[in-house]
């Protein structure tokens, strides 16, 4: 593919519940208890790609930025935020998201019909943790993935990446087009501005239907973790105690 | 018919991640009643016939140079490859770094369904329903799997390695190997002993440590222990220690043995990044700090007077003065 004249760069937003929510299912355990969940967009979209998108467009004005998110009407304001944020203009295609491959699918279709030189991905949304999209939408356009990049730059035509590798990184550079996810170390996070949140409500959403794809996988139901047993209090005058249940009973160390 | 196990390295080593990925990928042959088989990709220095040990029966060795870095699409190429001619029904990765990049990628190529972050063995008894994270730690989905070929990403340090007898039959497989795009122009190194993402034991502390220059008490701790370093949110924000030390909701998430957190109030983003640690320990002189709420062991009290208590203690057990 070649360059494109303009820079064009899709960013994935998703939904998910505060990370201060309280989680709880309801019909057997089967469906998340959205009862009074305050929904934001995911921190690793936000904080680190888009914001990450948002600079790269501060450094060169001609850059386009579009966001996308598969879900339905109600994850409008997420999208309207994320535009007060940053960003030109918004496609929603409107489904529900039941596994990550049929997302995929879509934010794929839609990447297609775009034509963009860089689609960024938060690392991982925490509600589902799956890590999946960014791998999945390089893969069903058949471009390369940099997965959990901590520092992004461009230069010309070809993007340099630090990727997270045990024990330290690795500095990377392709040509673009490329799909990277992204987590901390890529931007700061910032606060929508009063100018922002006017500007956003006259950019544009564009409200797409899906396109036809397969489910790989379904939720059949969730679970709680055991609560914890409660605290054991040691006496700060007997620290030694505590290396005595680590070794002995807790059988760590 | 097999089931499939990545084994991933790092400078010619195989991670710890993938004994773990292939003990749980051998029991899941055994309920199947299939195989267990290894793939290594690139230049391994470890002796892999002596993987057989943690259950795998064969290792298919790709060699080849272009795979020294880890590369998703190149990496997906080949395993897809593998994993066709050895009719593999499940795929299993460790969900580390490299699974992360990979398993994705791989699951929309084979179109086979993915689990990310598994922490049990699947239930074969009605379908192929697998047990994953979710919401950070704080509940777990029951995934159905509904595809042929079924890939599953293991979290790391959710299931035990298990060391039997046996040798593996190493065979050399001649796979395709596409130029990588992406190229590799350097490393960084980071300081720690231990990499934090594979340690069993990590000490963290936070901002009830006031100050980069008592980190000294800290160190040592950790140093007895053989542990990683870790520290919260604001010490990272304020450059007490580096960005890659920072565990929480927005950095790293870990999942040790045992975890220490030193001066550190727990807020809720933290635990998001530490709440899937088996034994929870909790230092702090305020007793309403609300990690206290979340912790196994815990010691209200003054850190700078606990801690290297705690050093000498564990130093005395080891038989180390």
């Amino acid at each position: 593919m070649k360059k494109n004249l303009i820079m064009k760069i899709l960013v994935c937003i998703s939904k998910t519940p505060d990370t201060t929510a309280k989680i709880a299912f309801t019909d057997n355990n089967t469906k998340f208890d959205s009862r009074g969940v305050q929904w934001i967009i995911n921190p690793y979209d936000e904080w680190y790609s888009l914001v990450r998108a948002i600079e790269l467009k501060e450094a060169d004005a001609s850059t386009v930025i579009h966001l996308v998110t598969v879900g339905t009407a109600d994850a409008e304001p997420i999208i309207r935020k994320a535009l007060a944020l940053g960003g030109d203009e918004a496609i929603r295609i409107n489904a529900e998201s039941p596994d990550s491959f049929y997302i995929a699918s879509q934010i794929a279709e839609a990447a297609k019909q775009g034509g963009y030189d860089l689609i960024f991905t938060g690392k991982e949304t925490i509600d589902y943790n799956g890590s999946s999209i960014g791998g999945m939408v390089a893969e069903l356009l058949a471009l390369p993935y940099i997965a959990l990049a901590t520092k992004f730059d461009l230069n010309g035509n070809k993007a340099i990446v630090n990727r997270e590798i045990e024990g330290g990184e690795e500095i990377c550079e392709v040509e673009l087009p490329v799909v990277v996810s992204c987590q901390k170390g890529v931007a700061e996070q910032r606060i929508p501005n009063m100018r922002g949140i006017m500007a956003a409500r006259s950019k544009p959403l564009k409200v797409v239907e899906p396109v036809a794809s397969d489910t790989l996988t379904a939720i059949t139901n969730f679970e709680l973790p055991a609560p914890k047993a409660g605290v054991k209090l040691i006496p700060a005058e007997q620290p030694e105690e505590l290396v005595r249940l680590l070794h002995e009973e807790a059988k760590l160390i | 018919m097999s089931v499939l196990i990545f084994i991933d390295t790092g400078e010619g080593h195989v991670k710890k991640a993938s004994l773990e990925a292939m003990s749980y990928g051998a029991k899941i042959a055994e309920q199947l009643g299939d195989t267990a088989e290894g793939l290594v990709l690139g230049n391994a220095s470890d002796d892999l016939a002596a993987l057989g040990k943690y259950g795998v029966k064969k290792i298919h060795h790709v060699k080849n140079e272009a795979l020294s870095h880890m590369d998703a699409q190149v990496y997906t190429n080949v395993i897809a490859q593998v994993a066709e001619k050895t009719g593999a029904k499940v795929i299993v990765f460790s969900n580390n770094v490299d699974g992360k990049a990979i398993a994705p990628r791989l699951s929309a190529r084979l179109k086979a369904g993915l689990v990310a972050g598994a922490v049990a063995l699947p239930d074969t008894t009605k379908g192929f329903i697998v047990k994953k994270n979710v919401f950070s730690g704080k509940a777990f989905a029951n995934i159905s799997v509904n595809t042929d070929v079924k890939i599953i990403a293991l979290n790391t340090n959710a299931y035990k390695t298990v060391t039997g007898e046996g040798t593996a039959e190493v065979i050399p497989f001649d796979a395709k190997v596409d130029n990588a795009k992406v190229k590799v122009t350097g490393v960084n190194k980071s300081s720690g002993e231990v990499p934090l993402t594979e340690a069993e034991i990590v000490v963290s502390a936070g901002r009830g440590m006031k100050g980069p220059e008592n980190w000294k008490i800290v160190e040592d701790l950790a140093h007895a222990l053989h542990a990683a370093l870790a520290c919260s949110r604001p010490v990272a924000d304020a450059h007490w220690r580096p960005h890659n030390e920072h565990v929480g909701q927005t950095g790293i998430a870990i999942a040790p043995n045992l975890y220490i957190a030193i001066g550190i109030s727990g807020a809720i983003q933290h635990l998001a990044g530490v709440n899937r640690s088996k034994v929870i320990v909790v230092i702090n002189k305020d007793p309403e700090a609300p990690f206290f709420k979340a912790a196994d062991y815990g010691i209200v009290g003054d850190a700078f007077e606990v801690v290297p208590k705690i050093t000498e203690a564990i130093k005395k057990l080891k038989g180390v003065s």
